[in-house]
Parts: structure tokens; C-alpha cells; sequence
């Protein structure tokens, strides 16, 4: 299915922002392809587009293994087709060198080997709980190398990608899931604040830290990107909390240098997107006073145009936008979910047709701008870090026991002051100066857990 | 000196911590134009500006959640809740992630957050508006809990709350607001007395009360009246609910050999109950009685008609006091 000028018309009136949103279209098929403007593209080491592109009748049967409440992906933006078909997008030219796709190329295969691992090691018991980001890569990649230097990103539990793309090292990310830290890498040094696993809780303080860049006259300004801006990492599900919607609130009426970034992965454990909303996601924007836009959330490069978009705007002054990444968690919310219990194998083989990398792929195999010695070299990275995930895992080594009464207050406080020396005491009166149970006595991968982490039915979210 | 009410003290406090950082900020709702429901940052926004005193949008969770953001990008906020009542609904910004940031960061993200809460009955107001709820935040690691009884102290404690690299839960006793006192607006919050010690109030051989907050002028206004009867209670102002100063607690009991603590909220679990257990621990050999506790009812705050049976007042006070004696 074609879009149709109207539908053409439609978009641009909504990213130009923030005029009235033309009637929704409704398009029962999954996939939208979005005719191409023009032809290949003139400079040397940018990628080529593709003409006018086929409709994609053919494609997976379209709504087959969407969520009824998805409804249709109305506006989807979409640069790459899942067959690795470059298609243009009037509101998001991009222009991107062959290495630049490669480069993505390596990140999404490196943070799938990254998560495929984590898989493992926590099968292993050496982590008590993994979120798996599996499907999402694209969206977060193409997002988080959209992200300048300067800006802020505010992640939830699941954004290994964006981590990588920050410079955070993977295995810092292991400390959390493995409980030997509540976080492992410097926020301010990363610009990617902590993981928080309480849902939603994020969109507030990704908010009030671009009150800050406001206060701190950081949009608009100098420098080469214009201002400083923050990310706002968040689900379909959190989309329910009631800190997402002040945090919509509060961007909306300060008009604060931010953007919120859902995956939309369809499903929040157990419970589909019909539970969390009878409307497409990033319709909601409207109702708060900005925009919102759907983006193919498995296609890395119009993930990475409207995020780049999104985020100019913000440090233009802009104020806030909602970005919808349309995607689908491919696996178990986390280690300890079983998915077989509440969807079907066939909406998981219909996304499968969509593979945020498979396309990468086909599209620099199409346009000769990697051989297989590339994907080689790759592979072979992919085994090397891979390598390094595993041992750095394994030998990571618990805490010191007192370790757990630093950093609850900047100086002395006298009630954790006494309960440190006391159990200091107490340590020091077994001969060995520990006591059996104490965790430095535990070997590695003894998790005193029950196999799914966090006990039978134990989850989180 | 000059003579002030608490709620005079408090704008007064708020106004030095503005002109002595720039970093620092209110935020709340009706905090600006209005001054805030108790017109403690009364004139505060017309000084300051908008970007500096901030009226918010009406949500707690969006005002705690915010000012966590802007402590992370280097401001020191303080926001006013406006009744205690209305903190619940930003419990999770306050025990899950402001109490907690420093600990998850491995001490990388400190967050000088200060909370202001009005807090406590006697004026009359409908439910959900005379709360106590400092026991909660006493219970949550992370947290410093403080709460005034007076103008002088309460326009020095402000600004050490607001100075302080902890998030800091600051209690305001609203039945006090209107009460005066001398304050001397020299005392530098660096000079004053540090906000998580006790004051003895009144020197007493008998028996130490101790009372934080609204319940403060009640214990002292008790020993007073029973003074010339020849009965000598010591009444302690805590000023800080978590930590507690327990050596000036437990030296005071050790002389008197008794204690009763004194606190608008529920009994069951209260701050009383903790101080009875820690007075026992480290006064044992020297307690004459047992720690006996005074306090509201366990039930919800009752109809504002009824609030002078459920606050405990001067003769509940002294009925308590008189029960250690029984012993």
C-alpha cells in the first residue's frame, strides 16, 4: 500500500510540529512503505536509495500476529524496508556513508551477541536475572547514536544498546543483573544515568534534568550541536504510569529539551498494548501539546533520522517530542518470564520477517557496501567480545561484606555508623573473620536464589 | 533579634539560602504568586524570578520526580509539599529513588533535595491535612529526617537542610506557624547549632520528655505547670528524627531514670517506639520505669471536632509522666 498524498501531507503538518494533525488513516497492513522522492543520492560514500519502492503486498501478512489494540501502524516511518529496501521520507532525509551503515551494522550485531550471552551466563547462574533486549536493537542503536556528546539519557532496565552506544562497558552492565552493584558505571561520566526498574520513575527525573539544561541557558546556544538535550527511555507499558504523564506534563509546560523514547515492544510481561491503550501510542503526545511521531522502531536508520530530528528540536528550543518506536521484545520480558504462557508462536514468526539486522544486512549486501569478508570480521569481533563477557562475568567478585553500609549518606550518620562497627564485630568474631554464610564465601554462580532468580512466580517488571 | 513568627522564620531562611546559591530553588504548587498555602515563601518568586521559584503543575510525584532530575544536573531544590497528606503520592520518587541514588550510585549522585512537609492537626482543617507521616521516612534509609518546633531554630535548620548533600524530609509544625519568637537573623546556618542534635529545652532531674515538633510547646508548657508542684521534667526538643541523637537522650535518662516520649502520630510503630527501644538498650541498669509513649490514636486522624481528644495535649502529657512514677 502506497501512502497517499494526504497521508504525505499529514506528516509533515505533524513534525513541522506541531500544526493539526490530519484525519488518521487507517492502513490495515503492518507494513508502510512510504514512496521514495528521489533516486539514488549523489555524494560518493552516501548510501544509495532505492526508486520508487514496490508496495509490499506481499509482505507478511500484515496484521497477522499484531496485537488487536495496536491497531494499525498509522504514520509508521520507516527509511529501511524489512527487505533492506532504502526508502526516503520527505520529513527525514538522511544522508549516511556506507561506513556509517556498516558501523551500525556492528553495533547491532555486537549488543545482540552482548544480550544473547547474558542469556546464557544467567542460565549458568552466574546472573540472578537478565532483561533481554532482543528485537529492540535497532531502536535502540539507531536512538542512542543519534545522541550527541552533550546529551542525557535517562534508560530503563533493557537499554544495553543505548549503554553501548554511550561508551558504558558492557560488563559494567553484568553488575546489576548479578548483584554485586546497584549500577557499575559512572552517570555523569557516560551521560546514561542508572538502570531504574521501578517503571516510569525515569520520565521525571529526565525531565527535571532539562529543566536544569534550561536553567543553565544550554539550548539553543553555542557549540556545534546548539544546546544540550535529554532522552527519556520508557515502554509501552509504562506509558500507564502516572510519572510518564506528569512527566509529559511538566516537559510540555516548561517546554523542556527532551525526548521521550517508547518501544513500543506490544507487550508489558504478560499483558498486550490493548491493556494499556485503546489509541496508538504516539497519538497521546497530542493530548499533552507536542508531537509525536511513529518511527519503525526495527529500522535503525529512521530510528536514528527522528531521534537526530527529535533532539534538534529540543535543543532548538523546541520543546519536547514523543517517539514511538514501533517494535517487538522477541523474547521473555526477562529470564524469569515464559512468554509461551500468554502469546503465540505465530505473532513471534511474523516479526521474525522483520529482523532489525537482517535488513542492515541485505541492504549492504544489495548495495555492494560490504562483502562477506566484513561480516566476517564481524562475527569474529562478535566471538571476541563475547569471550570477554563471559570471563569478566565469572571472575567478577562479590562485594566486601561492610561494603554494604557505604554511600548511604555523604558523611557519618550515626545510625548506620553503629551498625557498621557492630557487624564489623561480629565478622571479626568468627575466626576466620567471616562466617560460613557470609556472601564472600559464596562460589561463584551459588545465587541463593530459586533457578528463575527472583523464586517461581517472582518476577519484575 | 527580632521577633518572628515560625512561619516569618522559615520565608526568612528560605530567602538567605536563595541569595547565598545560586543553585538553590523552590519548587511546589501556588509557591510563587501566592506564596504557598502558609505564605512561607510569601515575596520569594518576585525576588528571585520564575526559573528560581517555581509554581508547578499539580502533581507531588511530578514535584519530587523533577527536582531529582535538577539535583542531578547540579541545582538544589527545595519543594514544598502542601499538606502531609498529599506526600503519598510522591512516595516512590522519595523512598525509591531520592533516598536510595546515592547508595545505587556508589556514592556518584548525591541529591540535595530538601522536602518540606507541613505537618500535624490542631487547626481545624478537613482530612488529609493534619498527618504525621515522619515515622515513614524515619524508616527509610537514605533519608535525613528533621522537623522544627520554633522560629529561631526553624530559620536555621532550613538553610542547613538546604545545604545539606543528603535529601533532607523537613518537618514544619503548621499549628505553630503563627507563634513568635525572638530569632537572631546573624546565626549563620554554618554557626547554628547542626540540625541532627538535640536541644534541652528544660533542665529537669525527674524525668526526660521528649517531644519534636508541634508536641514541643505542649512538653515544655507540661513541665512548666508541674514545676512548682515540685515535680522536674526535663523536656528534649529531638530536632532529628532519623538518626537520632541518642547520647543526649541517653545521658539525659540515665540521670532521671525515666522517659516519656511525646508525638502527634499513632503510637503503634510510631518514633516512640523506637526511642523505647534504643533507651532500653542503653539505659537499662539506669531506668526506673519502663519508656512510656503518648501519642495519637491507631486509627486514621478523626474529624477535626475530635482532634483535641486524638493530639495528645498538656494532661495527657502529665497523665503520662505521672504513669512513669507509678512504677
Amino acid at each position: 500500500m502506497k501512502a497517499s498524498a494526504t497521508k504525505r501531507t499529514a506528516c509533515r503538518a505533524r513534525l513541522a510540529g506541531r500544526g493539526d494533525p490530519a484525519p488518521a488513516l487507517r492502513i490495515k497492513e503492518w507494513h508502510v512503505s512510504v514512496e521514495a522522492d528521489g533516486a539514488a543520492a549523489a555524494a560518493p560514500d552516501v548510501m544509495p536509495t532505492a526508486g520508487p519502492s514496490p508496495a509490499l503486498a506481499s509482505a507478511p501478512a500484515a496484521a497477522a500476529g499484531l496485537p488487536p489494540g495496536a491497531g494499525a501502524p498509522e504514520e509508521l516511518i520507516q527509511l529501511l524496508t524489512p527487505e533492506g529496501e532504502r526508502v526516503e521520507h520527505p520529513d527525514y532525509p538522511l544522508e549516511i556513508s556506507a561506513q556509517e551503515v556498516r558501523d551500525l551494522y556492528r553495533d547491532l550485531v555486537l549488543v545482540r551477541r552482548l544480550d544473547t550471552e547474558a542469556i546464557s551466563l544467567q542460565r549458568q547462574g552466574e546472573l540472578g536475572i537478565w532483561a533481554s533486549l532482543l528485537g529492540q536493537e535497532a531502536a535502540q542503536i539507531g536512538s542512542g547514536r543519534a545522541l550527541g556528546p552533550q546529551d542525557m539519557a535517562f534508560p530503563t532496565y533493557r537499554e544495553h544498546g543505548v549503554a553501548w552506544c554511550r561508551g558504558v562497558d558492557p560488563v559494567r552492565l553484568l553488575e546489576l543483573f548479578r548483584g554485586v552493584s546497584h549500577g557499575g558505571w559512572d552517570p555523569r561520566e557516560h551521560k546514561f544515568h542508572l538502570y531504574t526498574i521501578v517503571i516510569g520513575s525515569q520520565a521525571l527525573h529526565a525531565t527535571g534534568y532539562a529543566m536544569g539544561i534550561q536553567r543553565d541557558g544550554a539550548t539553543g546556544g553555542e557549540g556545534p550541536e546548539g544546546g544540550e538535550a535529554v532522552i527519556a527511555y520508557f515502554g509501552d507499558g509504562a506509558t500507564s504510569q502516572g510519572d510518564v504523564n506528569e512527566a509529559f506534563i511538566w516537559a510540555s509546560v516548561f517546554n523542556a529539551p527532551i525526548v521521550f523514547f517508547c518501544q513500543n515492544n506490544q507487550w508489558a510481561i504478560s499483558e498486550p498494548l490493548e491493556r494499556q491503550s485503546r489509541i496508538p501510542l504516539y497519538q497521546r503526545a497530542r493530548g499533552f501539546g507536542f508531537p509525536g511521531v511513529r518511527v519503525d522502531g526495527n529500522d535503525v536508520l529512521a530510528c536514528l533520522a527522528v531521534t537526530r530530528a527529535a533532539l534538534r528540536a529540543a535543543r532548538e528550543g523546541q520543546g519536547p517530542t514523543f517517539v514511538e518506536a514501533f517494535t517487538y521484545r522477541m523474547g521473555a520480558h526477562t529470564t524469569t518470564d515464559d512468554p509461551t504462557r500468554y502469546r503465540l508462536a505465530a505473532e513471534l514468526e511474523a516479526w521474525k520477517l522483520r529482523d532489525p539486522i537482517e535488513r542492515v544486512k541485505a541492504y549492504l549486501v544489495r548495495s555492494g557496501a560490504a562483502d562477506a569478508g566484513f561480516f566476517g570480521e564481524i562475527d569474529t569481533e562478535a566471538d571476541r567480545l563475547g569471550a570477554r563477557f563471559r570471563e569478566a562475568c565469572r571472575s567478577m567478585p562479590d562485594p566486601a561484606p561492610l561494603s554494604a553500609f557505604d554511600n548511604v549518606y555523604a558523611g557519618p550518620q550515626a545510625t548506620v555508623d553503629a551498625e557498621r562497627d557492630a557487624y564489623a564485630a561480629y565478622l571479626e568474631s568468627f575466626e576466620d573473620g567471616t562466617p560460613a554464610l557470609a556472601p564472600a564465601e559464596s562460589p561463584p554462580g551459588a545465587l541463593p536464589r530459586g533457578p528463575g532468580g527472583f523464586g517461581r512466580d517472582g518476577d519484575v517488571r | 533579634m527580632t521577633t518572628l513568627t515560625l512561619a516569618r522564620a522559615l520565608n526568612e531562611g528560605l530567602r538567605k539560602a536563595l541569595e547565598d546559591d545560586p543553585k538553590v530553588m523552590i519548587m511546589g504548587e501556588d509557591v510563587g504568586k501566592l506564596g504557598g498555602v502558609f505564605r512561607i515563601t510569601d515575596g520569594l518568586q518576585k525576588d528571585f524570578g520564575e526559573s528560581r521559584v517555581v509554581d508547578t503543575p499539580l502533581a507531588e510525584s511530578g514535584i519530587v520526580g523533577t527536582a531529582i532530575g535538577l539535583a542531578l544536573r547540579g541545582y538544589r531544590p527545595v519543594c514544598e509539599i502542601q499538606f502531609d497528606g498529599f506526600v503519598f503520592p510522591a512516595t516512590n520518587q522519595i523512598v525509591n529513588q531520592l533516598a536510595k541514588m546515592r547508595y545505587r550510585s556508589g556514592g556518584k549522585l548525591p541529591l540535595p533535595v530538601v522536602i518540606r512537609i507541613p505537618c500535624g492537626g490542631g487547626i481545624g482543617a478537613v482530612e488529609h491535612h493534619s498527618e504525621s507521616p515522619e515515622v515513614i521516612f524515619a524508616h527509610t534509609a537514605g533519608l535525613r529526617v528533621v522537623a522544627c518546633s520554633g522560629p529561631a531554630d526553624a530559620f536555621t535548620m532550613i538553610q542547613q537542610a538546604i545545604r545539606s548533600d543528603d535529601p533532607v524530609i523537613f518537618f514544619e509544625p503548621k499549628r505553630r506557624y503563627w507563634d513568635k519568637a525572638e530569632v537572631d537573623t546573624s546565626v549563620t546556618a554554618a554557626s547554628a547549632r547542626p540540625m541532627d542534635a538535640a536541644v534541652t529545652l528544660v533542665e529537669g532531674s525527674d524525668v526526660t520528655l521528649l517531644a519534636y515538633g508541634p508536641m514541643v510547646k505542649t512538653c515544655v508548657e507540661a513541665a512548666m505547670a508541674v514545676r512548682e508542684d515540685g515535680r522536674n521534667i526535663e523536656v528534649i526538643d529531638l530536632r532529628s528524627l532519623s538518626p537520632l541523637d541518642m547520647p543526649a537522650i541517653s545521658a539525659s535518662v540515665r540521670r532521671t531514670g525515666r522517659c516519656v516520649v511525646a508525638h502527634e502520630a499513632p503510637v503503634f510503630a510510631g518514633l516512640g517506639a523506637e526511642i523505647a527501644a534504643r533507651v532500653t538498650e542503653e539505659c537499662f541498669y539506669s531506668l526506673e520505669a519502663p519508656v512510656l509513649r503518648v501519642g495519637g490514636f491507631s486509627t486514621p486522624y478523626p474529624p477535626s471536632r475530635l482532634e483535641e481528644h486524638y493530639l495528645p495535649d498538656l494532661d495527657r502529657v502529665l497523665d503520662a509522666v505521672d504513669a512513669t512514677f507509678a512504677f
